[in-house]
């Protein structure tokens, strides 16, 4: 729906392939503020996303009490430290006085809500003025998500409009805040010289005026809330760029059109790979739309056989759409499942199917901090080690053809 | 989600599959059924009965296509049920929609073809001073009257207009199915559901039997746009009007009893709507989780089949190793697929049997190794419902093309 400005991508994936396997031995921990006025729909997402919650079963919910801390793992090797503040102002002036260093310190991630149905737009943009003012104080580093939340309640046709309008208002206010804070940055910083570590010196600091903000519109009731969170998570995925590497060989290797990459509960796309056929695709909502059709897809099933919503519920997924495409789903690791569309044809198929059961160890590093010895051998699989199922040269065929990556 | 549906429509199109494509991916099936010949029979059936009222067969631009009406009160969720069972309008949506001012017509092309008349809540169309409907043209050719009841507000104004409604068409149409929808009951407990469908069922076969009409051909749904419900209160009211219901059932039941699934139905890819299911007992559960399937399967089917691809990619896909058109490569030229359940790996089956109709399938557990043997039943009987339809379509062709059919 909304556009915005395309942030900087994952900042520690320079370091090449050494320095991401190095990585592959950390567990990261992440602390995530979920902020917003009371009743905007914060812990509704986060039980939408994160508990299964069906969209209407988020009415039972009731106000959040002071912080409701939560800890996701995210794939085996990512911890997300959730902090779900409850949005009442009382709460909201304690965070912003008493709680200030522990709440606003060593954040990650800001998530803050906006309920765009709010009778008070002047009094929750000075709130997350003040919001933001704290998180650059302490935490400079941080990104901060904007949504603008219950997009649903509004006509489908004034929907980007209204979207437009708002987010201007939170992009000025967000600059605003900054100014103020770079202002009064000197004594701020004799004032907590103990607090910040010491490279943050005002020279450098001053050269970059914005802190890093993306703006979505969302709504529990679609599939704009799986945008919103796939980009939210997907900054975090640590070693994103062996997982990006080694899908695309795989999808070289079986010859695909597109990966999909899903973490098993949320169903939130962790990484994607697509070839360049499958970039024509003109449907450029095609993450989370899959995102969306999973998920809910998985409440079907809970329903119909009875079982936790958290619960596996399906296995295996084939679809053969005649002449046109075939694509499969299936449990990948213990943490993710795999979606692969790839051209028609019943070998082809086949072979793609037992070779992604046989990539399967590449991919093990998601699943914990324990490096398997397969992956070290580096991000490039050899064609080799692809079952054989394919015709000869098959594979060898497949990378002339696509792009150099 | 219905956001790029419209875009959906035309999907088939390869057009820039170029001169080398000995055909389009996707084809318009001829399996087209509609209900014309039916309709000639209650026609003439009715010419019996009282000659001079029947419509001159020659002059409904719409002839041949059955037709839905939905009436009922204002703001009993008449236009609601419309959009979300036949434009796809998510539930959540139906809250913006304007209010009726006049009967709109749609015209829906589907397994069969028909029209659905959302009549305005507020007028009354058998007294009304300003303006005389022709009844003839509205009930004419009707397939189902459907009768909207708002569960959650007063309904006996509703259910008094619905009585008056049908004295005066029992007189006139006695063929005429009216189906009571007793709507919006997704808020209410299922005891009182049951209370309110009791209270209108005998509130309007009191009245109906106090003013001499017996055995009025009315039947009870307890519908919400919220859930399965209206989809299954449709399908009801459509397979009344299919030829053969019967034989189409007897084909699924032994295909479930020779491959041992549990339910099979046939779904109208479109609406949802089943229009044949085996002759077990009826099962909300195993509907739902099938027509959620055929959901699932639609919307992949929009993102990943509905562009087409280039010249180059089929051209290296028919290269060599494979040295085949991509046709040859492919089991089956209509859509097919599989999916496993994790609790005792329950498998669930769906086969397309041409653009509108697709077989879908729940399977006993462990089958899933049997999925070869399946395949070709499946095969066989989807076959023989392509045979079916193919019978059941009319001989002649309404209208210019007459000339071509006759000979």
């Amino acid at each position: 729906m909304g556009a915005s400005p395309a942030a900087g991508s994952a900042a520690g994936d320079s370091g090449g392939p050494a320095a991401a396997l190095a990585q592959l031995k950390k567990v990261k921990k992440q602390k995530v503020l979920l902020m917003g006025k009371s009743g905007s729909g914060k812990s509704s997402m986060r039980s939408i996303i994160f508990s299964n919650y069906l969209a209407r079963d988020t009415r039972r919910l009731g106000a959040t009490i002071d912080i409701d801390l939560s800890h996701v793992k995210f794939l085996g090797n990512l911890t997300l430290n959730l902090w779900d503040c409850g949005g009442q102002e009382a709460f909201m002036e304690n965070y912003l006085s008493q709680q200030r260093a522990h709440v606003f310190s060593n954040v990650g991630v800001l998530i803050y809500v906006f309920d765009i149905e709010s009778r008070d737009v002047e009094r929750d943009l000075a709130t997350y003025v003040n919001i933001i003012s704290a998180l650059v104080q302490y935490s400079r580093e941080a990104k901060v998500f904007v949504l603008i939340h219950k997009m649903d309640l509004i006509q489908p046709m004034t929907r980007e409009d209204v979207f437009d309008h708002r987010a201007a208002l939170v992009r000025r206010k967000t600059a605003e805040a900054v100014a103020i804070m770079h202002k009064q940055k000197p004594e701020q910083l004799q004032a907590q010289s103990q607090l910040q570590p010491p490279q943050v010196a005002p020279s450098t600091a001053g050269g970059d005026l914005s802190i890093n903000l993306q703006l979505f519109a969302t709504s529990i009731w679609d599939q704009s809330l799986y945008k919103a969170w796939a980009s939210i998570i997907h900054d975090l995925v640590p070693n994103l760029s062996v997982i990006e590497a080694q899908l695309a060989s795989l999808g070289l290797a079986i010859d695909a059109d597109e990966i999909l990459l899903f973490e098993r509960t949320s169903f939130l796309v962790v990484s994607k790979w697509t070839s360049r056929e499958g970039e024509r695709n003109p449907y450029g909502d095609r993450f989370e739309r899959m995102s969306n059709i999973l998920k809910s897809w998985k409440h079907t099933c809970s329903k119909y056989t009875g079982t936790p919503r958290n619960a596996e519920q399906f296995s295996d997924f084939e679809y053969k759409m005649g002449a046109t495409f075939s694509m499969f789903a299936t449990k990948f690791t213990t943490n993710t499942y795999i979606l692969v569309c790839m051209p028609p044809g019943e070998a082809r198929f086949n072979s793609a199917k037992l070779n992604v059961a046989a990539a399967r160890p590449w991919f093990r590093f998601l699943d914990g901090p324990v490096v398997p010895a397969q992956s070290a051998a580096g991000g490039g699989m050899s064609s080799s080690q692809v079952l054989g199922s394919t015709p000869s040269g098959y594979s060898g065929e497949a990378s002339v053809g696509a792009p150099e990556n | 989600m219905s956001s790029a549906s419209t875009e959906d429509d035309d999907v088939p199109a390869d057009t820039t599959g170029g001169p080398s494509l000995p055909r389009p991916i996707r084809f318009i099936s001829p399996a087209t059924l509609n209900l014309h010949r039916v309709y000639e029979q209650n026609r003439q059936r009715l010419q019996k009965k009282d000659g001079s009222k029947v419509p001159d067969p020659t002059t409904p631009q719409t002839k041949g296509k059955p037709r839905l009406l939905l009436m009922g009160q204002r703001r009993s969720g008449k236009s609601s049920i419309s959009s979300v069972v036949f434009h796809k309008l998510p539930p959540s949506e139906t809250l913006f929609l304007e209010s009726t001012a006049r009967i709109q017509k749609d015209s829906l092309n589907s397994f069969m073809e028909f029209q659905v008349w959302d009549f305005p809540g507020q007028i009354d169309i058998f007294d009304n001073p300003n303006f005389t409907f022709d009844m003839d043209a509205i009930f004419g050719e009707i397939g189902a009257l459907i009768w909207v009841i708002d569960a959650q507000d007063d309904y006996l104004e509703a259910v008094a207009r619905l009585n008056s409604t049908i004295l005066h068409l029992y007189r006139s149409y006695p063929h005429i199915n009216i189906e009571v929808f007793i709507h919006k009951v997704d808020g209410l407990s299922d005891d009182y559901r049951l209370d309110i469908q009791r209270d209108v069922t005998i509130r309007i076969q009191d009245e109906l039997s106090d003013q001499g009409v017996e055995n009025a051909p009315v039947n009870f749904h307890l519908t919400s746009i919220y859930n399965h419900s209206i989809f299954e209160a449709f399908s009801k009211v459509i397979q009344k009007l299919i030829p053969r219901l019967g034989q189409l059932e007897a084909m699924l039941t032994n295909l479930c009893r020779t491959c041992r699934f549990e339910k099979a139905y046939l779904f109208d890819v479109n609406t949802k709507i089943y229009i044949a299911t085996d002759n077990t007992p009826e099962d909300m559960a195993s509907y739902e989780i099938c027509s959620d399937y055929v959901d699932v399967i639609i919307d992949f089917t929009e993102v990943y089949g509905s562009w087409p691809r280039s010249q180059q990619w089929r051209e290296r896909l028919e290269g060599e190793p494979w040295s085949q058109p991509l046709e040859e490569q492919v089991a089956c030229e209509w859509a097919e697929s599989g999916m496993v359940l994790a609790d005792a790996r329950r498998p669930i089956m769906l086969r397309e049997v041409d653009r509108f109709l697709a077989l879908v399938a729940i399977m006993k557990e462990g089958s899933y190794d049997k999925m070869p043997q399946i395949n070709m039943n499946v095969d066989v009987v989807v076959k023989g419902l392509t045979e079916f339809f193919e019978i059941t379509k009319p001989k002649e062709v309404v209208g210019p093309a007459q000339g071509l059919a006759s000979p």
